[in-house]
């Protein structure tokens, strides 16, 4: 359905996308994996004789308010940070799927229902909605992958609703209807396969959100706690140290960007629908 | 089309005029006499006897007074008593009240105010006492106008710190919404979880001569920050003018334009030890985490190294009760605290919770560097970051925790204040100690007339709850405070109190 490199096709613009956004994210993700196996010292190892070091051969990004070494927990920090987007955008997504299928495909009073529901919560910012899931639960990173899941849901939702209706009445439908197919074998085999280009890229887009939104709540605190190192907590702690120690936001910021523009660029790259990004 | 240039042009002219007033009004005249305080907790009631937070009664001071309240010396000064008589057998307290003392509503106190807001306290009708300590009081008479006789139980000579009560008026029942003092500042509003307005009021008693000195800044806002990682931004973007309880790190990052005044924070810092949770209820276990401490880490960490090392739970501006020699209690052993951990039962060391509120930087710092010293003994501690309000009623007044790095401070200037809460009946125990030994010597210290032998069994309680290793005490932080350079005269107390009224403006600008 998708072929990264297939470029037949597809205008200029997009084949750049793709292959700046695969490096990019190529290269997050080889730092998150050395920093996984061997990270150059251990994230959280503290040593207070060496706190705010400038950049050095020995602390690229130098290090933080602890002397831990700032390098070491960006990358480590990236790799929570990505587990918990990766888990964000898998929940949303199977809740968008199930919701959005059931709404979409019988539609009626079904879908009536199910959209309100879901319109109601859309209202909500999902940083918001997210918080209340957080204060009700607790934080730690479970609860924060599963507060953030359930909030974005919604975006899913409705994205799936629209490509099925659209789907619904198509041809192949129609004939698998004929044939006598069952309301999953069509929801599950004809149209959902149909849905894959679509769905691909605002997952991408939605995993960007989902980073964001990690950062946002790490942020302000309430997201994974300390010393355990997201990117999210190291900016807001680095902001408290803005004047001392301007090169320790640079590291978590840098790192955002680089995952971020990966993310958009390959998401970019890969929609056939170009106002996919706008649903989120 | 023309048509509508004209108006348009002329409402977006009258916007940006609007525009600059906002910003241009807001610092010449208006600013000249208003200033900004950040704290780093919200207020969690303007019920000056419900609030159980440091940092709400720190800012109730200036609101509320007593019959007498502490001065920046730790003396207690009379206040809206004008002076005051303890009979020789230390059973009768005699208050003469002061002329022309006003409540913030403009009606003048009573004698019938003083007895109703300390009955209010001692009652017990509803089975929660507000005042624990006022529970031995016998009777409160008001004889004439003017005088107020409280009568105790038995002889007390520790008693007079708790007059510091706030005296409200009798017929005022809405305390959050309408809160009424005799202080030098009135309330005007507050928005929760995010500040109060507080304004000068124009009929305090004090003038500057008489033990009262009167508000010399118009409006106050007390802002909470409750991200302390944004207490630096927020000074330098000039919507704060002050903020109290700092760490050098972060003073250290503003530029001439603010001054920073140091002090210590005046409370003890300790990783408090819920004493009922399972490992924590064998002593081995919690003196082999005091045996894993190193306080110079944590110092350096947080402070910069600074600090004043604690052993136990009174800090030095209790010049008579303060013991230095405790710190030595436990010295940093790895080996010794494994030891005692096999003894007790862990030889493989085991995991807790430690629940911190995640406003308090320094709190949070040391947390972070405790679960490494830790780590180094083989036990697993977890942060737990709560809000403020949460840590409030999980782990202070419910017990539910595991572990928390807390700073607990004096609500008044005697031993009672910080080693009362170690009894194991005591309402604020919550670290849960339960030591028959330790509640029979300080019973003994309470009931004993002679300050000597007194003073002697406060130091032997101070000594039981080292040795016994009740929470594992860590250090009286060091207190900065930034101003804005054009904002003068803060004065450190012995006590957790921002005196309000000793700030001035001075207009450089």
């Amino acid at each position: 359905m998708i072929r990264l490199f297939h470029f037949k096709n597809i205008p200029e613009n997009k084949r750049y996308y793709r292959i700046i956004g695969c490096v990019l994210t190529a290269a997050v993700l080889i730092l998150i994996i050395v920093g996984q196996v061997c990270p150059p010292y251990s994230p959280t190892e503290m040593n207070t004789a060496d706190k705010f070091a400038g950049a050095s051969i020995y602390h690229i990004f130098g290090t933080d308010n602890f002397g831990r070494d700032v390098f070491s927990r960006v990358i480590a920090g990236a790799g929570t940070t990505l587990l918990i987007a990766a888990g964000t955008v898998l929940i949303g997504l199977a809740g968008g799927i199930v919701i959005g299928s059931i709404a979409g495909y019988f539609g009626g009073p079904a879908d009536e229902i199910l959209m309100r529901i879901n319109d109601t919560i859309y209202a909500f910012p999902s940083i918001l909605l997210a918080l209340i899931i957080v204060s009700l639960f607790g934080s730690g990173t479970v609860n924060l992958i599963w507060a953030l899941g359930i909030a974005f849901i919604p975006s899913f939702t409705r994205l799936v609703r629209g490509e099925f209706l659209r789907c619904r009445q198509s041809d192949f439908v129609l004939r698998a209807k004929l044939e006598g197919a069952g309301a999953l074998r069509i929801i599950f085999f004809e149209i959902l396969p149909n849905t894959v280009p679509v769905l691909v890229s605002s997952a991408l887009i939605g995993f960007n959100n989902a980073v964001l939104a990690e950062a946002g709540l790490s942020y302000l605190g309430i997201g994974v706690q300390p010393p355990a190192p997201s990117l999210g907590r190291m900016l807001s702690e680095a902001q408290g140290y803005l004047v001392k120690a301007p090169l320790y936001s640079l590291g978590p910021g840098l790192m955002i960007i680089l995952m971020i523009l990966g993310f958009s660029l390959l998401g970019e790259g890969l929609s056939t629908d170009s106002d996919a990004g706008k649903f989120f | 089309m023309k048509k509508f240039t004209k108006p348009v042009a002329l409402s977006l002219a009258a916007l940006t005029a609007l525009a600059a007033c906002v910003t241009g009004c807001g610092s010449s005249p208006a600013k000249a006499d208003s200033i900004t305080v950040g704290v780093a907790n919200d207020i969690d009631s303007m019920d000056p006897n419900k609030t159980v937070s440091a940092g709400t009664r720190e800012v109730l001071y200036n609101v509320y007074e007593g019959l007498v309240k502490p001065d920046s010396e730790g003396n207690l000064v009379p206040a809206v008593a004008e002076s005051y008589e303890i009979s020789d057998d230390q059973t009768t307290y005699t208050f003469k009240l002061r002329d022309g003392v006003k409540f913030h509503d403009g009606s003048e106190v009573t004698a019938d105010d003083v007895v109703y807001s300390i009955e209010r306290c001692a009652d017990a009708s509803d089975g929660n006492v507000l005042a624990p300590a006022f529970s031995s009081i016998k009777s409160v008479e008001a004889p004439d106008d003017r005088t107020v006789v409280v009568t105790l139980n038995e002889a007390d000579g520790d008693f007079l710190p708790y007059l510091t009560t706030a005296i409200v008026p009798a017929d005022n029942s809405d305390y959050e919404n309408n809160p009424i003092g005799t202080g030098p500042y009135k309330f005007v509003s507050r928005s929760v979880g995010d500040s109060v307005v507080l304004q000068k009021f124009d009929d305090y008693w004090g003038d500057g001569t008489n033990g009262g000195n009167p508000a010399q800044i118009e409006n106050v806002t007390v802002k909470a920050v409750t991200n302390p990682d944004t207490i630096i931004t927020n000074l330098q973007g000039g919507s704060l003018d002050l903020f109290i309880h700092m760490t050098q790190d972060q003073t250290d990052q503003l530029d001439d334009s603010f001054t920073i005044a140091e002090g210590t924070m005046n409370l003890v810092q300790a990783l408090y030890l819920n004493n009922s949770y399972e490992p924590f209820k064998d002593v081995r276990v919690r003196q082999a985490l005091c045996y894993a401490l190193d306080r110079q880490k944590i110092f350096d960490a947080v402070n910069s190294g600074k600090g004043t090392a604690l052993g136990s739970a009174v800090y030095p501006a209790y010049q008579k009760y303060f013991m230095p020699e405790l710190v030595d209690t436990y010295t940093t052993d790895t080996e010794k605290a494994k030891e005692l951990l096999t003894e007790a039962g862990y030889p493989d060391g085991f995991e807790f919770t430690i629940t911190v509120p995640s406003n308090y930087g320094p709190h949070v710092s040391t947390a972070q560097v405790l679960k490494e010293e830790l780590a180094d003994i083989g036990v697993t501690a977890d942060i737990q970051g709560v809000e403020w309000e949460t840590w409030l009623s999980d782990v202070y007044q419910n017990r539910d925790y595991e572990a928390t790095v807390i700073g607990v401070d004096a609500s008044a200037l005697n031993a009672p204040a910080l080693l009362g809460r170690y009894e194991s009946t005591a309402d604020n125990n919550f670290v849960n100690y339960n030591n028959s030994e330790y509640d029979e010597t300080y019973e003994k210290a309470l009931a004993s007339s002679d300050d000597d032998e007194k003073t002697a069994l406060y130091k032997q309680c101070e000594t039981i709850l080292s040795e016994d290793a009740a929470s594992v005490y860590i250090q009286d932080l060091p207190d900065f405070v930034a101003m804005d350079s054009r904002v003068t005269g803060y004065q450190y107390y012995p006590l957790y109190v921002l005196d309000l009224s000793a700030l001035k403006l001075t207009d450089t600008q």
